[in-house]
């Protein structure tokens, strides 16, 4: 596949920074999000959940709760009239609890009323008996089978194997350590919410914000008994994603309420709601063995990884693939022995998040990196340039990397971009900022590397693929493109990159996305940084054969061949340029053109069940980061100073999206470096708000440096690499890095608190 | 939900008495949260953002008085020099949005041992000044947090101002959170120096059931300051004062923080907040 090349007349098309039609609206306030959803007489859904990590449910009653005025159902198990399970690969989670509760926050009845306090008040009318079990909790007993199964078929989900070479390889140099990485949580900013509005044939129509409307679809109609054709899906505005929407939330539970009540039925979460409401990042243990040569060569890396899936599969089985096929690392490893755990317990279930696996490999392998670069004694960058994988290199499942993977490169250039500015005097530049902690007491400065691997689309032999609509008529004289896909904008820019396409496929000014809903087939999910690739592949392709036609129209009536003719600024042109047709004459007033095609990434393999050896990932994508901070070592408390990036993006279609997926990424890894956790004790939450869940602000956050690589992949669409998870991966271990190497503390767990760094 | 929303001071102080059962509002940083959470659920609100009488502060015979309706954001900007401890901490207030709305009044209504206003309140020796329609009454600000997020505030009555000795000398205020901006305290210190009679004040927070002094470090200090010669502070006697302060904190663990690093943070901060008042106070004097 060739790139199209940028052209000349057509503007806003693919390679501009074309601007979002959301901007604006977002930064004023304007913009609808799925909790602004509203319609005349509808009523208000509220969950009661279960206060407990492990109970059996004896008995539930609900006559107080539908005594309350205001009240018009209150649901239990007893009335999902389909199948009472949904999951994305397993369908082992209720969608409200029957005899047991798995974790604290779990669904157990639902109440509709007029008003959303009244159901909120209803709801807890609820009387539930809960006989309390002891919680199973910790994710290593539990992969052990040391602990009562909490499903059937035990506590493991998935166990991936890799091996590579020899297994029992030896090497001169030696570095091991032990990892930990907690509970991240997704943190965006819109909770859960829809609409659900029953309909007259029996269905119901969904407004919601998710990242996958076709599989929210047949997971919704499975649980209802209803045929998929009966649930429609639209998509409502999203407020952001990170993977925490990939489950079902409120979906099958607005549209109980819905076709019981036979009104329009609203949900939203409140803030502490939603920490209940969806999954969060696997926290994870990792027992890390790197061997290598007096040079630092790698000769092997062998690993145990443990991820805490709490109660319910979710996309636990996908997590532990990528940290497993991923765990070695972007360097080249003849010798590879890698055992990843997915686990059920009580926790909160874990799923999808921004990075997926990737993320907690990378504490662990890039931790043993710079362990590495001390035992043999040479700069963490260095370490990093001489182990890095270079296309034709094969990563642990045996796969080779054929497109560009420039790890030297990338870290070179992050090692090579300007440093900051020493140490200033202006608080807001210190350990503390405002908050006055220091004027330079205690405060260490410190530099560390980190690299990261990513696999982009979906792996292990899904059928990946995403489908495109694409229309062209007249619109008032002039050509209008209409472009509808299912795919899901969750605010990373997949709108206007699907109107960048048509305006370069087509040379039409005038594109016109449509609302993604389940009218058109699957796009897959907003997720494994896949559209672009994927939704942008099915647009290109739908787009290619509208143009097809219309080129075909112009050669016919010109006797010019087609081979010659293009399309731009709304007409047919020939090599130089010359208009051959006007777009409007070949569709002669009331014709539509129309293409629909459902569009594939290329194939790719399962993975050996013994040996885990596979092309089982479609294309690779690898990010690095400089971290430059400054601890305040007295009182533990760390200032950002600098994170500069580095990252191949195969070709830029947008390159203002791409900085933004920069800057967003590499922030949400800096959280996970130094405060965002969500602590649980004993299967419960202890701090579900933003209160005490902490996030960066904008003094956390230095500006960044960014370098962006395009280094064209001959198979993917225009050259494209996925952008969204590299910078999340990389950026966490990098921080944790030059933390080290302020203080010179081990530090084995993220996030890391000032209790670790002072010792209390 | 009743909303009333007297225009004066005096029509507040008779809604107050008449109307025990609604919540009185300034900023509504606090209140408004808890019921968004669905913590409380008054029977209205009795909104104070109309009363023009608390609205500003004025300096009378040494005596700062900031009304129960002045901001942080107004502390900030305008009371620097002259509440110098106070200015600092109300910078540290939540975001922009928090300090344009947030009063000392609403913080002191609130009493909890995290509120930033609280530490250099105690440090100074302010008076909070209450009303009701039975009369004024002035409580020491240490005496006035009586228990976890509670005060001595009688149901009759409402915050009228706040008194803070203007002492012209140096005051400093620290506050630990694990971000660097919009944070609740994990722990945080106010120190204030008072050379016309040798003494030292302290305001501990985030570190036991209510905010504090450090009596026995303020002893401490005063005696270890070099207060005629303005010598340079004793290091060990810095060290000192820090462990002092860390003993008169009663801190838990929790969430935030683990009560070991309350106390060690708190040595730190008070070793390092008194060097710099110390410092300040030996510059200025000089200059
Ligand atoms: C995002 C965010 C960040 C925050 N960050 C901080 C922080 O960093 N540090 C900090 O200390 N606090 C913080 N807070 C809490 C809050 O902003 C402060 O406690 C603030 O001082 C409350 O003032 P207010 O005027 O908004 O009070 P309100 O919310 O209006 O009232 C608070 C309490 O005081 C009572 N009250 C108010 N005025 C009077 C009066 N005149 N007489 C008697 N009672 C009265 C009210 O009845 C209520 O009980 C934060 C809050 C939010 C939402």
């Amino acid at each position: 596949m060739t790139a199209t090349g940028t052209r000349a007349r057509t503007r806003g098309g693919v390679g501009e920074s074309a601007a979002r039609p959301d901007g604006g609206l977002k930064v004023r306030g304007e913009f609808a999000f799925s909790s602004d959803l509203w319609m005349e007489g509808m009523l208000w859904g509220a969950t009661l959940r279960s206060p407990h990590a492990h109970a059996r449910v004896e008995a539930i009653r609900t006559e107080a709760a539908l005594a309350v005025p205001g009240v018009f159902a209150v649901l239990t198990h007893e009335d999902v009239p389909g199948v009472n399970a949904y999951g994305l690969e397993h369908r082992d989670q209720p969608v409200l609890a029957h005899d047991r509760v798995r974790y604290q926050g779990e669904p157990v009845a639902l109440v509709a009323a007029d008003h959303p306090e009244t159901a909120r008040r209803a709801a807890a009318l609820v009387e539930v008996d809960y006989a309390e079990l002891p919680p199973v909790t910790d994710a290593r007993a539990a992969v052990r089978g040391e602990c009562e199964p909490l499903h059937a078929g035990g506590n493991t989900v998935r166990h991936v194997r890799i091996r590579r070479g020899d297994p029992t390889a030896s090497a001169p140099v030696v570095v091991t350590g032990e990892y930990e990485v907690g509970m991240q949580d997704q943190a965006f900013l819109g909770p859960e919410s829809g609409l659900a509005v029953p309909a007259a044939d029996g269905g119901v129509d969904l407004y919601v914000a998710t990242q996958w409307l076709h599989v929210d679809r047949s997971q919704v109609a499975y649980a209802l008994g209803l045929d998929e054709e009966l649930v429609r899906i639209t998509l409502a505005g999203v407020g952001g994603a990170f993977g925490a929407r990939e489950d079902l939330s409120m979906q099958v539970h607005a549209c109980l309420l819905a076709l019981r009540t036979g009104r329009a039925v609203k949900m939203v979460y409140s803030r502490e709601e939603s920490f209940f409401g969806h999954v969060h990042r696997h926290p994870a243990w990792m027992r890390y063995e790197h061997g290598a040569d007096e040079t630092g060569r790698l000769v092997y890396v062998r690993a145990e990884i443990v991820l805490d899936g709490g109660a319910y599969a979710s996309s636990t089985p996908a997590v532990v693939a990528n940290a497993a096929t991923l765990g070695a690392g972007p360097y080249a490893v003849p010798n590879v022995a890698i055992d990843c755990h997915g686990a059920y317990t009580n926790n909160p279930p874990c799923g999808a998040m921004r990075g997926f696996g990737a993320v907690q490999a990378a504490f662990g392998y890039e931790s043993q990196m710079d362990r590495l670069a001390e035992a043999v004694g040479v700069d963490p960058a260095e370490i990093r340039v001489l182990n890095g994988l270079t296309q034709g290199d094969h990563v642990a499942t045996g796969q080779e990397v054929d497109s560009a993977a420039p790890v030297a490169e990338l870290v070179r250039r992050v090692r090579d971009m300007p440093l900051p500015p020493p140490t200033g005097t202006d608080l807001r530049s210190l350990p503390g900022g405002v908050a006055n902690t220091t004027h330079g007491e205690g405060v260490r400065r410190g530099v560390g590397y980190g690299v990261g691997i990513k696999n982009i689309c979906f792996s292990e032999g899904f059928d990946d693929y995403s489908t495109a609509r694409v229309t062209v008529q007249v619109v008032g004289d002039a050509p209008v493109a209409s472009v509808h896909t299912a795919a899901v904008e969750v605010g990373q820019g997949v709108v206007t990159l699907q109107e960048q396409i048509a305006r370069t496929e087509l040379g039409i000014a005038r594109v016109r996305v449509e609302t993604a809903d389940t009218r058109v087939g699957s796009a897959g999910s907003t997720s494994a940084s896949r559209q672009s690739y994927v939704t942008g592949g099915a647009v290109q392709a739908a787009c290619r054969e509208v143009a097809a036609e219309l080129v075909s129209r112009a050669s016919i009536a010109s006797g010019a061949d087609p081979a010659t003719l293009s399309l731009d600024a709304d007409h047919v042109v020939d090599l130089s340029g010359r208009r051959v047709a006007s777009v409007v004459d070949l569709l002669g007033g009331e014709e539509v053109v129309e293409r629909t095609v459902e569009w594939r990434h290329r194939p790719t393999t399962t993975l050996d069940p013994e040996t885990g050896q596979g092309s089982a990932h479609v294309q690779f994508a690898f990010a690095a980061h400089r971290a430059v901070v400054d601890v305040d070592v007295e009182l533990g408390l760390v200032k950002v100073v600098a994170l500069d990036c580095a990252q191949d993006v195969g070709r830029a279609l947008n390159p203002g999206a791409v900085l933004g997926q920069v800057h967003g990424g590499s922030a949400q890894g800096l959280g996970l470096a130094v405060m965002e956790e969500i602590q649980v004790v004993d299967g419960l939450v202890r701090n579900p708000s933003f209160t005490d869940y902490l996030i960066p602000t904008v003094l956390d956050m230095p500006p960044m440096q960014v370098d962006v690589l395009e280094l064209a992949d001959p198979h993917a669409p225009y050259g494209l690499r996925g952008v969204g998870e590299p910078p999340t991966i990389s950026s966490t271990p990098a921080i944790v890095a030059a933390i080290r190497a302020a203080t010179g503390l081990p530090l084995a767990r993220v996030p890391v608190r000032p209790e670790h760094l002072t010792g209390t | 939900m009743d909303l009333v929303q007297p225009a004066t001071w005096a029509e507040a102080l008779t809604a107050r008495a008449e109307r025990p059962d609604l919540l009185p509002i300034a900023g509504g940083t606090d209140v408004m949260v808890d019921i968004n959470f669905d913590r409380r659920r008054p029977e209205g609100l009795l909104d104070l953002t109309r009363v023009p009488e608390t609205a500003t502060w004025s300096v009378d015979d040494g005596v700062l008085r900031i009304g129960a309706g002045v901001t942080y954001a107004q502390v900030e900007s305008d009371l620097a020099d002259l509440a110098p401890g106070l200015a600092m901490a109300s910078r540290t207030v939540g975001s922009p949005q928090i300090r344009n709305r947030g009063t000392v009044a609403g913080n002191l209504g609130s009493a909890s041992p995290a509120g930033d206003a609280h530490p250099p309140l105690l440090a100074v020796g302010a008076t909070v000044e209450v009303e009701s329609v039975r009369g004024i009454r002035q409580v020491a600000a240490d005496d006035f947090f009586v228990g976890v997020k509670r005060n001595a505030l009688e149901p009759d009555e409402l915050i009228r101002s706040v008194l803070v000795p203007v002492t012209g000398a140096p005051q400093q205020f620290a506050k630990i959170g694990t971000r660097n901006a919009m944070v609740i305290a994990v722990a945080s210190f106010a120190v204030s120096l008072h050379p016309a009679d040798r003494r030292v004040g302290t305001g501990i927070g985030s570190a036991a059931p209510t905010p504090r002094r450090a009596p026995q470090a303020e002893e401490q200090l005063a005696g270890a300051l070099d207060w005629d010669g303005r010598g340079p502070l004793d290091p060990s006697a810095v060290r000192r004062f820090g462990e002092l302060v860390a003993d008169a904190a009663d801190p838990i663990d929790d969430v935030r923080g683990s009560a070991a690093y309350r106390r060690h943070a708190l040595a730190v901060l008070a070793a390092r907040t008194a060097t710099w008042a110390w410092d300040q106070h030996r510059t200025e004097v000089a200059s």
